[in-house]
């Protein structure tokens, strides 16, 4: 075998990939480390839903049911879905896309996933030894004054890595400005790219509030100064505002690379170039700096100013409207295509049939009198799930899949492919959709025991859920098979534009042997050297 | 199922229903329109159709520009009904009938204007409006009755209002939406609506022996605010005869109407709206009076002829 050497051959050592400089295997760093948190927080999901399979709760008692929820939420929102598609796919693709050698700072890299691991090994102690209950929120005073918890070991494990989630913002913006190929100009970059760069800002700018805010909430769990907590003459508004400040903008952290990846698929699988791209690309922008302020929609019910209220629901009207936009220029990209449909197109759709059903109900949520009654119930529940496990979930296997061939050198198994996204895509349904009838009818959220009326609903959902658990289960066994036994794939398997399919799969060390020039926008179908076979 | 999706039970629960009925044929349309697109281009453009592609649709900003519009016209439309009603959800009428509202780690307290009190469960006349004032003793919770489709949180050191009308008689739900800690789910109630003569025989069955004011007047003189601020104190402190509902000049230049929101700050924190004209001598309350005798305590300095204890 005279196979060349790639980033995967080049060092078989420990050391080779702990102080590794290169962004692949700090992807591959990444990747194992979200799917350990992923399946982590996976667990407490599926501990809940079989908790709540009988109204007086079926399995752990009230104090348990509280910790598992506060596991699943912070576990899923910090250490899985916030940083999952950035520090993943995106650390592998933005230097291969830009047609660069690697981010602009490949120590700093390597520094984030460190960050990343002791913030997150710092958290697992706190969930698993000491427990929090205090929901991944944290409203003060229960988490500054009440909770027993281990709150702030919790916090701490999310204020480091914070600092993480800010370097790889830092890193893409400097590698898009710096270390586009000649000819990449700013409108010829894949949308995957846009939608990383918004993220970033957001990362950015947004973070270090989180950062502040868990710092003063630790100040007044531990030396009892005022802030929050109205007995020390602080407010507890303040910290809404403050955490929302942050939590809102990072829903658009978790969707916008999701999108992303769709557009890419998309494109790819209807072999026909983007329709809108500029409106995409700016659609992304505007997403980023209209969702810093919506925050207040969280706070429609919550004692803050009427005024305040009437603002953020018209903001938040107004942010749904680049969303719109991109749906229909996927659907106008679609218009007209030469459509296949391998595993990621599946994904992809799948994507854009529950983020609309997600969007849709964020204009429930949005219209202030109809929040009033579902906000805080099982409605605002399966809302964000739609949004985050529908929608980013699916684009982030989609992207997987997509990109597979090129990270790992191996084609996994079709077949199973598109079986687990076509469960993953009834199972989440029959999940979540229950919940949308049961917010109606009122049944809160994060309740141990429920009223006997809603215990129907409830066994639907549970039932989903062992559907979604199983379907989740399947990628991560063809996945981790394909990789010692999975077809060997050709630098460009899928047909693809991008010119991360104009190297080897899987790419050299150096990604490129001379660094490409670009003479062409994106997405121009058919690809050049595909032309000239056919 | 009918039960499931039963009309509220609250004048303006109707008119969210209302709202909330028209969303949802909306977005089924909007969905109707994405699924049946999406279903139509992946099947008539799938690879291994021969259908001729043509030109592919030039001129695409006409596209976008049409449905942003769209979009944007629709989602101001909703803005506008959703936030018609919420402004009304905050406008009692007058002439509600008013309770207090303590939520605490686990329970829901209520107090009734003529002293009688319960504890998760609340009895209300129905087709009259009901207006609470509402705090918590500790952390945030949150009331809510889904069939008035109204919640509301709790907030210490606060207090919030909401008010409803209720439309029909019978037992409804009354939950905490806000996660409070470890009993949470087991902060529940029930709403019980009654007829005006069900809810008379009520009251009377239920009549205790004095009114919320009576109790808020023993306090008064419990917690020693009699020794200052009674007619014949030597101590100068600010008369309280009439205050409620009156403006009161500060010590810093501003003036407050003493509100129900006043009177309890000006208990738990004297020194930080300070009457004009008076010396800071009086201690602090904080932590020291449970909110629901607060409550007592404000309906006595409003009761119009105090009965001197």
């Amino acid at each position: 075998m005279s196979e060349p050497v790639n980033y995967l051959t080049n060092g078989w050592t420990i050391r080779s990939w702990l102080l590794t400089h290169d962004h692949k295997r700090i992807a591959l760093l990444y990747l194992v480390s979200i799917t350990g948190f992923f399946f982590l927080g996976g667990a407490a999901a599926a501990l809940i839903r079989l908790n709540l399979l009988t109204p007086e709760g079926a399995l752990v008692s009230a104090e348990t049911y509280n910790r598992l929820f506060t596991m699943h939420g912070i576990i899923m929102v910090w250490f899985f879905l916030v940083p999952a598609v950035p520090v993943t796919l995106g650390n592998f693709i933005v230097p291969l896309m830009i047609g660069a050698r690697d981010l602009a700072f490949p120590r700093l890299n390597l520094l984030s996933w460190y960050l990343f691991m002791i913030g997150g090994l710092v958290a697992l102690y706190a969930l698993f030894v000491g427990g929090v209950d205090t929901g991944w929120t944290l409203y003060t005073p229960l988490s500054t004054n009440y909770s027993k918890g281990h709150v702030v070991a919790a916090v701490v494990g999310i204020f480091i890595s914070g600092f993480s989630s800010i370097a790889t913002g830092l890193n893409f913006m400097v590698t898009i400005h710096r270390l586009r190929a000649p000819g990449m100009t700013w409108f010829r970059m894949p949308l995957f790219l846009w939608s990383l760069y918004a993220t970033s800002v957001i990362l950015v700018l947004a973070t270090p509030v989180l950062a502040m805010t868990l710092i003063l909430l630790s100040l007044e769990r531990l030396f009892g100064i005022g802030v929050f907590d109205p007995a020390l003459g602080g407010d507890p508004l303040l910290f809404q505002h403050l955490f929302w400040f942050y939590s809102h903008p990072a829903v658009y952290i978790m969707i916008l690379p999701g999108m992303g990846i769709v557009t890419e698929i998309v494109t790819t699988f209807a072999r026909k170039k983007v329709f809108g791209y500029k409106f995409i690309a700016w659609a992304s922008i505007a997403i980023a700096v209209i969702g810093f302020f919506v925050w207040g929609h969280h706070m429609f019910v919550a004692g803050q100013s009427l005024y305040a209220s009437l603002v953020f629901s018209i903001l938040s009207y107004l942010v749904a409207v680049p969303s719109a936009i991109k749906v229909f220029n996927w659907l106008g990209t679609l218009h007209k295509g030469t459509i296949r449909f391998d595993a990621p197109m599946l994904y992809a759709l799948g994507f854009i049939g529950l983020f609309t059903i997600g969007g849709l109900t964020g204009l429930f949520l949005a219209s202030l009198a109809v929040d009033v009654h579902v906000t805080q119930t099982y409605f605002v529940v399966a809302h964000f799930h739609y949004i985050m496990v529908g929608g980013m979930v699916s684009a982030f296997f989609g992207g997987l899949h997509y990109w597979w061939p090129k990270i790992t050198g191996r084609i996994y198994p079709e077949m199973w492919g598109r079986v687990a996204a076509i469960l993953i895509f009834f199972g989440f349904n029959l999940t979540f959709f229950p919940q949308f009838i049961l917010g109606y009818l009122g049944m809160p959220r994060r309740y141990h025991s429920y009223a006997p009326e809603f215990q129907i609903l409830n066994i639907l959902s549970t039932a989903g859920s062992t559907i979604l658990a199983a379907a989740y289960l399947l990628p991560l066994a063809y996945l981790t098979w394909s990789l010692f036994w999975g077809e060997r794939a050709s630098a460009n398997p899928w047909r693809a534009t991008g010119l991360e399919w104009r190297t080897a799969s899987p790419p050299p060390t150096e990604n490129f042997a001379e660094i490409p020039v670009v003479t062409e926008e994106a997405y121009e179908y058919p690809p050049p050297e595909v032309a000239q076979h056919g | 199922m009918s039960g499931w999706f039963a009309p509220a039970a609250s004048s303006t629960g109707v008119e969210t229903d209302h709202l909330f009925w028209a969303l949802m044929a909306i977005s089924s349309a909007v969905l109707a329109l994405v699924f049946g697109l999406m279903a139509l281009y992946v099947v008539r453009y799938r690879a291994g159709s021969p259908i001729d592609r043509g030109a592919l649709a030039e001129k695409s900003w006409i596209f976008e520009i049409a449905w942003t519009g769209a979009s944007l016209l629709l989602f101001l439309g909703l803005f506008v009904w959703g936030a018609d009603l919420y402004v009304r959800l905050y406008q009692p009428p007058g002439g509600s009938l008013k309770l207090n509202v303590v939520g605490k780690q686990w329970m829901w307290k209520i107090e009734h204007p003529a002293g009688q009190r319960e504890i998760n469960a609340l009895h209300i006349p129905v087709d009259t409006p009901v207006e609470l004032l509402m705090t918590s003793e500790d952390v945030i919770h949150d009331f809510a009755i889904p069939a008035f489709r109204i919640k509301h949180d709790v907030l210490p050191g606060r207090y919030e209002t909401i008010w409803f009308q209720a439309t029909r008689t019978g037992d409804f739900h009354l939950f905490c939406t806000q996660f409070c800690g470890t009993d949470h789910a087991a902060m529940i109630g029930w709403v019980d609506v009654m007829t005006q003569p069900d809810y008379q025989k009520w009251l009377d069955a239920e009549a205790p022996s004095e009114t919320l004011a009576a109790a808020g007047a023993a306090l008064f003189q419990r917690y020693g605010c009699s020794g200052c601020h009674a007619g014949t104190s030597t101590v100068k402190a600010p008369p309280l005869d009439g205050l409620y509902g009156s403006p009161v000049p500060l010590e810093d230049g501003r003036t407050v109407t003493a509100d129900d929101r006043y009177l309890h700050d000006a208990i738990i924190e004297p020194s930080t709206e300070r009457v004009a004209g008076f010396p800071p001598v009086m201690p602090s309350y904080a932590g020291q009076i449970r909110e629901e005798d607060l409550f007592a305590l404000i309906a006595y300095l409003k009761s119009p002829a105090k009965e001197q204890p």
